[in-house]
């Protein structure tokens, strides 16, 4: 194949100082809101002693989860030697180290005492999953950067495909580590299932590719640079697999749900209970955020448009958010089951669902981690060669030919 | 020849702030002592407080070690001021014994978020002490 | 004195001494033995694994009464024993014990028990907790170290008794032998304060007659010997949790 060039993108335009300008209002907004939540405490937030986690672990999660799945494309490029993929692969690693930094700095930013992270990284119990959490992420900044400098120094080149083996392998022990976060949560009706494991890792290669796909088309489209069919037609299909194989994972995990009677209550609030999970999950996760995505991806006419293609990845995204709102709120507002099969009311909400109403803080510090991954993404590009000059089919794969 | 000339303007500025800062008189912290004797000389206590507070915090955490000595509600107890209304003053207050030092030195204490900052009337019980 | 005399007082003197020091011996043998099971451990010895502290609630008699509770607020100051919290929601107020109604519907019966932190012997929040700060004291009773407490509320997704609270507020009305503060996450301690002290928590203090508070690790202790002749359930005991707390009355 033929040789490819990389070069910063100038970044001397008004548009992308305003894309800069604005990302940077919202990392400040952000900011703004954590130092609110901080000062006065959670009580100004919807969070309370039933649902202890809300709105930001949810954006926290996405794009931790997210991240380690916008190594896949780097990952198919290294480890699995297809060399369609290889030009993308440095936008793939930073695209994850941003989207990771975006996640954990909200993570961070919610803690009940952020200003004690330096225990957090100095305390540890290792039967907690938590623990070994912080390991991960902090390695797995590590290794892809390690990763990058093998791809992006000629003379360490030869060291790409092992530096790209150790990303894969470590991004995969993270998933797992985030899947069973909710995993090892015994105490609760939706979670304590060794599915969160497996499950996350994919649900990480569909959001991940999801966003690469749309970031690779706003690079293109916003610097002038061609970006051919052949690469962007394989990342789609790419991707209805992913979602496809996600499908497949949460109707493993419902079944198995419906089939212990045992579980049969929390299926019920789930997939068919009067509230905003039910809602969230069949119109949002599912029709929206699943089946149409696959068909727009797989149609002749809109798998073939580039607008409907962004269409669907944006659709992945959305869907993605309300699968995590769903796990995390949802799992939290089922009641405990204490006594199994029994009535049970008391002054701490005991036996009744649980209410949680999001609250502005908390949405701003959530979507700043958005921001923070956006921001980073956008400087980098332009000081360090990130993107190909050209990704036109004749430079990336000149055996392409366009479908008729 | 332009940069030696800002670099140097810069530096006179700085010198000039700085002699103005080491100039302005911030008194020295009195802190208002409490009864009789500490447990431990002034001076070694000026330096080494937190040692002993950290290393007793956690023999009581972890294994229910509560000598007087070291404890913290006995350092309030001894070392709490009163206002002129005849309160204990809190840790918003200039007068709180340890705020004295701490708000000169402007190191953040962390321990009050937690720990009653006072004696407390509405404590139900003494605990036992040993010596 | 005659010979007589003097050995008739002999043995009158035998038996005064010898029924004195009986007497004294009654007397004072309980003091002796009473005293070593009252008195606690003292301060500056660490606490063991030799005890392990148990709390068995007799529900029969729960019904509407609130008493642990507010013993247990006023106690430790929180809820209505402390002018704190006043800008949180009903649901972001800590509540460390609460009396919960349990009704079978389809037979219709009914009880109230108290639920606290149950001290498990295998706690899930300890074993989630990223840096260690909520732990088990060798003694069985199971607190939250706020000095490294990061306030991420782990341990409360974990719990199965949902019974750890998050301060959600700046507090200034704690009592100096609890201390609780905002962005940590807090529970019954067991009134850990007052067992150091060889009392009894707040709340068995309240209700002597319907809970039992003692070393599960003693066969003669009241807890183990009551214990062993009328039984006593766990909640969640599929969990294997092994808890401290267990409960009488419960016929679910």
């Amino acid at each position: 194949m033929k040789k490819v060039y990389f070069s910063e993108i100038n970044g001397n335009s008004l548009g992308y100082l305003a894309l800069v300008a604005g990302l940077g209002l919202l990392v400040l907004i952000g900011l703004g809101a954590f130092l609110y939540m901080e000062h006065s405490g959670h009580w100004v937030t919807g969070m309370n002693n039933e649902i202890v986690w809300g709105l930001p672990h949810v954006f926290a999660v996405f794009l931790i989860v997210a991240a380690s799945g916008a190594l896949n494309v780097a990952s198919i490029s290294s480890v699995f030697s297809k060399s369609a993929y290889k030009p993308l692969a440095r936008l793939s690693g930073l695209l994850a180290l941003a989207l990771l930094a975006g996640g954990l700095a909200v993570l961070v930013l919610d803690l009940g005492h952020p200003d004690r992270l330096i225990v957090a990284m100095t305390y540890y119990n290792f039967k907690s999953i938590f623990a070994w959490n912080i390991y991960l992420y902090i390695g797995f900044f590590a290794v892809v950067i390690v990763y990058l400098w093998m791809m992006m120094e000629r003379k360490m080149n030869g060291f790409t495909k092992a530096a790209g083996t150790a990303a894969f392998i470590w991004r995969l022990i993270l998933t797992t580590g985030t899947g069973s976060i909710f995993g090892f949560i015994i105490a609760r009706q939706f979670y304590d299932s060794a599915i969160y494991a497996p499950m996350f890792i994919i649900m990480s290669f569909s959001f991940g590719l999801a966003i690469f796909i749309l970031v690779l088309m706003a690079i293109y489209s916003g610097t002038g640079r061609p970006l051919g069919d052949a690469i962007l037609f394989r990342l789609k299909n790419l991707l209805g697999v992913f979602i496809a194989a996600v499908l497949l994972m949460v109707t493993i995990f419902f079944l198995t749900g419906l089939y212990a009677t045992e579980h049969h209550d929390v299926v019920a609030f789930i997939l068919n209970g009067n509230n905003i999970y039910t809602k969230l999950f069949w119109v949002v996760q599912i029709i929206m955020g699943s089946l149409a995505p696959l068909a727009l991806l797989y149609n002749p006419v809109t798998g073939t448009s580039r607008a409907w293609i962004a269409i669907a990845a944006i659709l992945v995204i959305l869907g993605g958010l309300a699968q995590i709102y769903v796990i995390i709120i949802g799992g939290q507002a089922f009641p405990l089951v204490m006594f199994p099969g029994m009535e049970v009311s008391s002054s701490f909400t005991d036996g009744v669902i649980a209410s949680y109403g999001p609250s502005l803080p908390e949405f701003l510090l959530g979507f700043s981690g958005i921001a923070i991954a956006l921001i980073i993404v956008t400087l980098a590009l332009k000081v360090l060669q990130f993107a190909p000059n050209s990704l036109a089919d004749a430079d990336v794969d000149p055996h392409y030919a366009a479908a008729k | 020849m332009h940069v030696m000339h800002l670099l140097k303007t810069i530096s006179v500025v700085v010198l000039l702030l700085t002699a103005i800062e080491v100039n302005a008189d911030v008194p020295k912290p009195k802190p208002i002592h409490g009864e009789g004797e500490c447990v431990e000389p002034e001076d070694i206590m000026k330096r080494n407080h937190m040692e002993f507070i950290l290393h007793q915090r956690d023999e009581t955490m972890q294994e229910g070690i509560r000598t007087s000595k070291y404890s913290f509600k006995q350092c309030i107890s001894c070392h709490a001021v009163k206002g002129d209304d005849g309160e204990y003053v809190h840790v918003d207050d200039s007068r709180h014994f340890c705020v004295t030092c701490h708000e000169y030195a402007a190191v953040t204490i962390d321990c009050f978020q937690c720990h009653a900052d006072t004696p407390r009337s509405t404590d139900k019980h003494e605990l036992r002490v040993n010596e | 004195m005659n010979n007589n005399d003097s050995l008739v007082n002999q043995k009158r003197r035998a038996i005064l001494g010898g029924t004195a020091a009986a007497i004294a011996g009654i007397a004072i043998a309980p003091g002796v033995f009473l005293t070593e099971t009252a008195q606690a451990r003292p301060v500056d010895e660490p606490v063991s694994s030799k005890t392990r502290w148990g709390l068995l609630i007799n529900t029969n008699n729960c019904n509407d009464c609130n008493d642990c509770v507010t013993a247990c607020q006023n106690e430790n100051g929180w809820g209505t024993g402390s002018n704190d919290e006043q800008n949180s929601a009903p649901n972001q107020k800590a509540q460390w014990i609460r009396s919960v109604k349990v009704t079978d519907k389809q037979t219709g019966y009914a009880k109230t028990l108290p639920m606290m932190c149950q001290h498990c012997e295998k706690p899930p929040c300890v074993d989630v907790c990223p840096t260690g700060a909520s732990f088990k004291r060798e003694d069985g009773i199971v607190l939250v170290d706020k000095h490294i407490c990061i306030g991420c509320r782990y341990c409360m997704m974990a719990c199965p008794y949902k019974a750890r609270s998050f301060v959600h507020e700046k507090l200034t009305d704690q009592r100096s032998y609890a201390p609780r503060g905002m962005g940590t996450v807090e529970s019954c301690t067991l009134c850990v304060h007052r067992v150091d002290n060889g009392e009894d928590p707040a709340c068995v203090e309240a209700c002597s007659s319907s809970m039992i508070f003692g070393n599960l690790n003693d066969p003669d202790s009241e807890i183990s010997k009551e214990l062993a002749r009328h039984g006593g359930t766990q909640i969640r005991a599929d969990l294997r949790l092994n808890p401290g707390v267990r409960y009488q009355g419960l016929n679910f």
